[in-house]
């Protein structure tokens, strides 16, 4: 696959609060990953889009100081996570990729014992845990065991969690992996807010629909290195068009595509054929469904949408990102 | 700054593990306190009766077998809850719980989840001990002054065990069989053959000098000694030397294992 151009990140700046160039993280002969830059302004959405194993977690395991660096250079918060772990840990939220909530303890004392982990006693403890509470709708929920609250529920109690200490950097793992819809939505509108409060946000995801919501700016990661970089907008300008004709053969029909495509140049850019349909990358959707019913093509349906970061990946390395 | 003022983070981690324990208290009784009472009701007086009149008490140094019994089932007791405590409970913290993941994301280090956790097994080392101390009176068993320092000696019998059963814990892949293998073959059979219920001198003597070495042993003589009065001052320091031997050299493999598991 040749290497994908994308504008070299700037030199790295003390205003960025994370600054990586040439991370590598490796585990014995594997290297999760693989020579990364990347920079992180405050009051940013950063994410890491890419699919599992691409090396988003490694990434930020490292950025939490819970997994040393194998080479490269890493600073979080102006800091060296290899020295300074601690004072870097004391700002960071951290909601990982899998709930691990206290279960011995109910929603409220979650809050309060995280707290004192962070050496917040007291009422300040007590104030701070009421009022992420009533910031992720789990107030009625305080004095409830964990075990039976819902997917959901976990996970906002595992966001208020992260935000007990007020921290200047919050990483988010998978936030929304594993919820049904009703729940992720809820859970993107907690985390605007707190983007609109002026919050850093730096997110893992393989969901475009995700990362389009929420992130200002990503790196597109694919085996353990970083195939493009930009926001959602500008990755799907450089990368694809700006309309996808889908269409879907008859079942009889799925011989070789047989030219039926070729020539639709330059209102048709590329013709891509996936097991279960054909997407035509186009800037005009409509008139690409014209030109193709004049070639007698009858598809059994035929949808037109805007392009998306899925398209991205799929041009950037050939596959999907859910498979 | 938040989370860097304190002077013993791990502190926090034990603060945590009482919340949960002023929970489940109720449940500890019957295995901390009434199991080795039970023991003590029917060996040391049921059994206790019939073993006075064959040996005599010249078998147990001079006193009942009660009197005898009792003091190494106060070791022996202290190290069962050492070991459970620092088996299934460490596993779920760091596996099927996950709680350390959580923790580590925070200011807490490694060291801190150690100092905390060892902080808790020795407040229920120590309320344990103390509870059967307060029985041992009750039966007219405690002869010496010194018995008091009986507790502290139940306590580092069980700090003999615990971090060396920690650091055998982070080594753990999730699964009990290891822990299995650990109660089935090495606590049941320390637990039988190191002097809680009879003298080692009736064991075969390559087993009694294997006895010697064994940490349960040790504590087992210490505490003994002291209940009795039959304590000699260098043979004590030599006990107690033994344990916290034991004591240093898990802190170590724990302290190492739990680092290469959680932070990697």
């Amino acid at each position: 696959m040749a290497a994908v151009p994308f504008a070299p990140v700037s030199h790295p700046s003390a205003a960025s609060l994370i600054s990586a160039r040439g991370l590598t993280k490796r585990f014995g002969d594997f290297t999760a990953v693989d020579a990364i830059d990347f920079d992180v302004a405050p009051g940013e959405s950063f994410g890491f889009l890419g699919p599992n194993g691409a090396g988003k977690t490694s990434t930020m395991r490292m950025i939490g100081c819970v997994s040393p660096i194998s080479g490269g250079t890493l600073r979080v918060l102006g800091l060296d996570p290899a020295a300074d772990g601690r004072r870097i840990r004391a700002q960071l939220g951290v909601v990982p990729q899998q709930d691990n909530l206290d279960t011995e303890l109910t929603v409220r004392e979650n809050l309060l014992i995280y707290a004192r982990y962070f050496e917040i006693g007291g009422p300040d403890a007590r104030r701070r845990a009421d009022e992420l509470l009533e910031f992720v709708q789990l107030a009625d929920r305080a004095e409830s065991e964990v075990e039976p609250l819902s997917g959901g529920l976990k996970r906002r109690l595992t966001i208020a969690r992260a935000l007990i200490n007020d921290p200047t950097l919050i990483l988010l793992d998978e936030p929304t992996t594993g919820l049904d819809p009703q729940a992720r939505h809820l859970l993107w509108e907690r985390l605007y807010q707190l983007k609109r409060r002026g919050a850093t946000l730096v997110l893992t995801t393989h969901y475009m629909d995700e990362a389009e919501q929420l992130c200002d700016r990503l790196v597109v990661m694919d085996q353990a290195k970083i195939v493009a970089e930009g926001s959602p907008r500008e990755l799907i300008e450089r990368h694809v068009t700006r309309e996808v004709l889908e269409l879907r053969l008859p079942a009889d029909d799925q011989a070789p595509l047989d030219g039926r495509f070729d020539g639709l140049e330059p209102l048709v850019e590329r013709v891509e054929q996936r097991p279960d349909r054909v997407l035509l990358y186009t800037s005009d959707g409509e008139a690409a469904v014209e030109r193709i019913h004049e070639r007698g093509v009858r598809p059994e349906s035929a949808l037109i949408r805007r392009a998306s970061l899925e398209d991205v990946f799929l041009r950037l390395t050939g596959r999907t990102l859910v498979d | 700054m938040t989370g860097l003022t304190a002077a013993q983070p791990g502190m926090r981690v034990l603060q945590r593990n009482l919340w949960v324990y002023r929970r489940t208290w109720r449940g500890s009784i019957f295995t901390s306190f009434l199991t080795p009472v039970l023991f003590l009701l029917a060996m040391g007086l049921g059994l206790g009766a019939l073993v006075n009149q064959g040996a005599g008490a010249g078998g147990f140094g001079g006193v009942t077998y009660l009197a005898f019994l009792a003091p190494g089932l106060m070791a022996g007791s202290a190290m069962q809850t050492a070991a459970f405590e620092s088996s299934f409970p460490i596993m779920a913290r760091i596996q099927w719980r996950r709680n350390y993941e959580a923790m580590l994301a925070t200011p807490l280090r490694v060291r801190d989840l150690l100092v905390g956790e060892l902080g808790y097994i020795g407040f229920r080392l120590l309320t344990t001990a103390g509870v059967f101390f307060l029985v041992m009176l009750a039966f007219g068993v405690v002869r010496s002054p010194l018995a008091p320092l009986s507790v502290p000696a139940a306590v580092l019998t069980g700090y003999a065990f615990s971090p060396l059963i920690v650091a055998f814990s982070a080594t753990q892949k999730g699964d009990t069989t290891g822990f299995n293998m650990l109660f089935r073959f090495v606590i049941m059979p320390l637990y039988l053959f190191s002097g809680s219920f009879f003298p080692i001198e009736q064991l075969p003597g390559a087993l009694q000098a294997l006895a010697w070495l064994t940490p349960l042993y040790n504590g087992v003589a210490l505490t003994r000694g002291l209940v009795l009065g039959t304590a000699e001052p260098l043979t004590a320091m030599a006990h107690t030397a033994v344990l916290v031997a034991y004591a240093g050299l898990g802190l170590a493999l724990a302290r190492r294992n739990l680092g290469r598991r959680m932070v990697g």
